[in-house]
């Protein structure tokens, strides 16, 4: 079994390597999306990948609330070694998730000029969140946003 | 392991196969070549390995290995099993004593992976190549590392080839490559 800390090792390389090779081809536009899109393309499939065998044996969700509690509580935890903080919805489709210390920002100052580049380390997760609720039947948008920690 | 312990802990630990799984896809589209991913895997994994190995460091409480035989034992017995859970034998020391082998029964990260036909020259696993060599330098040894034997292209077990090279003397700071 993998330790935590090898995947958040990993997930930062990743993110390097992904900006490294677009800035190294050019085109500096096109660069923030493409990064962006193609770890959250790759975070999208391992989210899938991860649900498929986690809901081999255990029984289907009874509603779309049900499966967002399944995400802030077993998958939050196992993914991100927390449970998600806030949970709030408006009650036609949007859920918003807070995290106050996700664990993949943590390695990053706290300074404000590292806030420009948190969207870079949030966009795999969000892939992650994606695949794994169009797994359990939820298709839908995932967007990330940083705000400063009161000091 | 109660059952909701069992479902909970089999989503963690899959979660970094399936990512390191999702690179090497990545990487196979990026590059036109199994050469050229077998090298952005080596260079990702050093550039993991120099930043690891504090991390190692920190939580192992190992002291300064005494040669390079101390060296083996406490990658194989004390580094592989607090990272991918597993404890490699080490075998075929060279007669001076400077190249060894380590031997994987099993390998955590080719789990439910299959080579395409087409990627016969590529070394899925050599991200672990890159980490071993990454740490190694930062406590001041240059080694040479690379796969001798690999379960996913029909070998029966995954061997890892490490070769000393020599003892580094200057602090130097580690850099991206």
């Amino acid at each position: 079994m993998a330790d935590d800390v090898l995947f958040e090792f990993l997930h930062m390389e990743m993110v390097s390597h992904i900006y490294k090779e677009q800035a190294s081809r050019g085109e500096m536009d096109k660069d923030r999306a493409t990064c962006v899109s193609a770890l959250e393309g790759m975070g999208f499939r391992v989210g899938q990948g991860l649900i498929e065998r986690f809901t081999k044996d255990s029984p289907s969700f009874k509603d779309d609330l049900d499966i967002m509690k399944f995400i802030c509580k077993d998958f939050w935890i196992n993914v991100f070694r927390k449970q998600i903080d806030n949970l709030r919805t408006n009650h036609q489709g949007t859920y918003v998730l807070q995290d106050n210390k996700f664990s993949l920002l943590t390695q990053l100052s706290s300074g404000k000029q590292y806030l420009e580049e948190a969207p870079k380390y949030l966009a795999y997760s969000c892939g992650l969140v994606r695949g794994a609720l169009s797994n359990l039947g939820m298709d839908c948008v995932v967007t990330a946003e940083v705000s400063p920690m009161p000091s | 392991l109660c059952r909701e312990c069992k479902r909970l802990t089999i989503l963690n630990s899959e979660l970094f196969t399936l990512t390191y799984g999702a690179l090497v896809t990545q990487l196979c589209k990026d590059y036109e070549n199994d050469e050229e991913v077998n090298k952005q895997l080596d260079k990702m994994g050093y550039n993991i390995g120099v930043r690891l190995i504090e991390d190692f460091l920190a939580r192992s409480s190992v002291g300064r290995c005494q040669d390079f035989r101390e060296t083996a034992d406490v990658i194989a017995k004390v580094a592989f099993k607090m990272y991918l859970g597993i404890t490699p034998s080490v075998t075929n020391w060279s007669p001076a004593g400077d190249e060894f082998s380590l031997i994987l029964e099993s390998n955590p990260l080719v789990d439910f992976v299959e080579l395409p036909d087409n990627h016969s020259t590529l070394v899925y696993s050599n991200l672990l190549c890159g980490v071993l060599r990454g740490a190694l330098e930062m406590v001041q040894m240059a080694v040479d590392v690379k796969f001798a034997q690999d379960s996913l292209r029909g070998d029966n077990v995954t061997e890892i080839r490490m070769k000393f090279i020599k003892r580094i003397e200057e602090n130097l700071p580690a850099g991206d490559e």
